[in-house]
């Protein structure tokens, strides 16, 4: 079966056959990373760049793995060392980085639809590592990997997702990617906190009270919320926010026996999650997320390159 | 110099006009209208066969960047983009820098027009000093030098307080306050109409109320202080019915639409992030494009202006979030309008006139132009049967940022006269 696209940039592009392709090449690469020597040649020759323009950590570090056990050169780009601090534009940078003959740029902006720009610029191959509040395509892929893994299949799973979307690249992403693979989505925040629009994106349900709707779900999927504004904030406290919206040993009892408990990263204790939530050996999948990341960004970027489902020795 | 026009189909409803003749020009009048007129000893002889003759057509919402941005635009670039859309005069925007809102640039913009100018400039002045809306701008210098009407165009007059005071002042002027209705504390950041598209791009909503409380307000202001009242590029349905509302009640409120408010929907901005169609205040929804055609036909729309907003080619190359809000649209909008509106019938040649001729000069308060021996020679000729490609390649203006680009038009404007002297011939700008 043949992989057709250049990018991965808009999930709503890919087909329920494009992602599962991902995800199987994903589990390929798991043998690769519990080795010894965790690291095979099949990129090797190609240079991608990490173009950072926001800061990250996680994102930027699950990418990094992934290059290194692949082989490829990578530099990274951004950051402190921007040149769109300096003045420069966004085209021109583009424009400069396609000269030294790069094959992939993966692409974390503050702005949205920068990855699109790139990649109407320059013929090269963009992946989207976060753009704006619109989309996260990885961080969607490594979910419904770790889902997949755990739930065996994705057909009417209840995946309800609870916090901040209204600001959240994650549920750009996150939600018509589980719809795409045919799950029932439900929005979980106050009015404050949703899009304007939850029913273009395909959402089957929204509601502002998780304890309704929590015996329903098989996925519970927790949003971080930011910390850092108060001003113009859309709740009036951390603590009512956590007694509303926050999944807690209290709430357990409401919780399917084999629900999972996700979250993208990083956590705040105490807020979205407490630690008995967080740390729950039947339940969370929070670190099984963070190893998915690794490995889908390596099929990823296998895929895209040229690499063919079945072949990754290379 | 004298010029005579042949065989066009001539449009004036302010003279009940509707009929093929000629039109001579003499010192810059309109010296006789009728048919058959023998061309003995003139210069100019135009043979408009197939064409429809108007009173010279005018947009009063435009900006022509000078003094200041001049490379956006410029009066003499502004100008001759204008007379190549068929426009025969411009109301232009203060929001240049510096501000427009002393007697010095108000004097500074007329003059530049006289000397390099291809339709006439009309200067709208800011209602606040610095558009800061704090203090009101020296109304009364600017009117003793010529300005028509007042705008805080682009960011508008925040304070309720502050946009009473304005209103009071100016209406000892007897000229119009022209609205710019934008809630800043409800608008933020917001990039896009609020609702589908803000949702599928994951930008920052600009609310339609964000709009619609401003006009409630402005109207409210205009009944407490008796100023006249222009509402700029409405957009929304409840915008438009608070307009409809305030005209039955008798005020003095008026309301402008754009072509691209018009013609174009939020569903028009795609994956790729088209800057192009990044205007303010957005473009809203499909629903409301309808209600803004309804508005019309029912004569609750009392003119149709482009808000021509030329940024130069890097600006609108930045991302989305960063690129400066606004499309050019002056040299495009009368063959939007004889495309979309005129073309299926959904208003003929006397109501484009009245839209794009008669109410914008009777909103901002200058002398009707009619279509009558002795008036002033301020004339647009359109060919409706022309189709043409929207192109970069064809804009006189220095900007090229139309959200219309690639679109196909029937029907263009072909010449302009101003003051009996021709500024385009056959779209050729003179």
């Amino acid at each position: 079966m043949a992989f057709n696209h250049k990018n991965l940039i808009d999930i709503t592009e890919y087909s329920s056959d494009d992602i599962m392709m991902i995800l199987k090449t994903a589990s390929r690469f798991k043998s690769v990373n519990e080795r010894r020597i965790k690291k095979v040649p099949t990129l090797r020759g190609y240079t991608i760049v990490n173009m950072f323009n926001e800061p990250s950590t996680r994102t930027r570090s699950s990418f990094e793995i992934a290059e290194k056990r692949l082989s490829c050169d990578t530099l990274n780009f951004g950051g402190s060392s921007s040149s769109t601090v300096k003045g420069e534009s966004l085209v021109d940078t583009i424009q400069t980085l396609c000269s030294y003959k790069i094959d992939m740029i993966i692409v974390r902006d503050k702005h949205a639809g920068v990855p699109r720009q790139i990649a109407d610029t320059c013929d090269i191959k963009v992946i989207d590592a976060g753009d704006g509040k619109h989309q996260h395509p990885t961080q969607a892929l490594l979910d419904l990997y770790t889902i997949w893994e755990h739930k065996g299949s994705f057909e009417n799973l209840n995946v309800g997702i609870v916090g901040d979307i209204r600001h959240s690249r994650v549920c750009g992403s996150l939600v018509p990617a589980l719809k795409i693979m045919g799950c029932n989505v439900t929005l979980i925040a106050p009015a404050t906190l949703m899009p304007a629009r939850p029913d273009i994106m395909g959402v089957d349900r929204t509601t502002a009270k998780l304890d309704e709707v929590l015996p329903d779900l098989d996925v519970v999927y927790m949003l971080r919320i930011q910390r850092e504004r108060l001003e113009d904030a859309p709740f009036p406290s951390l603590r009512e926010y956590s007694m509303l919206y926050g999944l807690n040993k209290e709430r357990e009892h409401l919780m399917k026996p084999d629900a999972i408990i996700c979250h993208p990263g990083p956590i705040n204790r105490g807020v979205e999650l407490d630690s008995y939530m967080a740390d729950n050996p039947q339940r969370s999948v929070i670190l099984d997320q963070v190893y998915s990341g690794i490995l889908v960004r390596m099929a990823a970027m296998y895929l895209l390159l040229g690499g063919v489902d079945d072949g990754i020795s290379a | 110099m004298a010029s005579l026009l042949k065989n066009a189909r001539l449009v004036d409803p302010q003279v009940g006009l509707d009929d093929i003749a000629d039109v001579l020009i003499e010192d810059g009048k309109i010296a006789k209208i009728a048919k058959d007129i023998q061309a003995d000893g003139v210069d100019d002889v135009q043979d408009l066969t197939g064409k429809v003759l108007m009173p010279g057509l005018v947009d009063i919402h435009v900006h022509l960047r000078d003094p200041g941005l001049e490379y956006k635009e410029d009066i003499e670039s502004g100008t001759r983009a204008a007379a190549h859309g068929g426009i025969t005069a411009v109301c232009c925007m203060p929001n240049t820098n510096p501000t427009i809102d002393n007697a010095v640039t108000v004097e500074y913009v007329k003059s530049r027009a006289e000397q390099v100018g291809r339709c006439r400039v009309f200067v709208c002045g800011a209602c606040t000093k610095g558009r800061e809306g704090k203090i009101i701008a020296e109304m009364g210098d600017m009117v003793a030098h010529g300005a028509v009407a007042f705008s805080d165009d682009g960011s508008g007059v925040q304070g309720a307080g502050a946009m009473r005071r304005v209103m009071e002042y100016a209406s000892q002027f007897g000229k119009v306050i022209m609205s710019h209705c934008q809630d800043n504390d409800l608008v933020g950041e917001g990039q896009v109409n609020e609702g589908a598209a803000s949702t599928r791009l994951g930008l920052v909503g600009w609310p339609a109320e964000g709009e619609e409380l401003q006009i409630m307000r402005d109207i409210a202001l205009s009944r407490l202080t008796g100023c006249p009242l222009h509402i700029q590029h409405i957009t929304t349905a409840r915008g438009l019915d608070l307009v409809r509302a305030a005209k039955k009640e008798g005020l003095e409120v008026t309301c402008e639409v754009t072509p691209h408010h018009l013609f174009l929907s939020e569903d028009d901005i795609g994956d790729d992030y088209n800057t192009n169609l990044k205007v303010n205040p957005p473009l809203r929804t499909k629903d409301d494009c309808n209600a803004l055609i309804e508005g019309i036909k029912d004569g609750t729309v009392d003119a149709i202006v482009t808000d021509h907003a030329p940024h130069a080619d890097f600006e609108k190359a930045e991302e989305f979030e960063r690129a400066p809000f606004g499309m050019t649209g002056i040299e495009t909008s009368v063959g939007l309008v004889l495309s979309n509106l005129v073309e299926p019938g959904i208003i003929d040649y006397a109501e484009m006139v009245e839209l794009m001729a008669v109410n914008p000069r009777r909103i901002i308060g200058v002398a009707p132009v009619k279509l009558e021996a002795g008036n002033v020679a301020d004339i647009t000729v359109v060919d409706p049967n022309v189709e043409w490609t929207v192109s970069v390649e064809d804009f006189e203006s220095k900007a090229v940022n139309s959200g219309f680009i690639g679109t196909k038009i029937k029907g263009r404007a072909t010449h302009t006269y101003v003051g009996g002297k021709a500024m385009m011939i056959d779209g050729r700008v003179i």
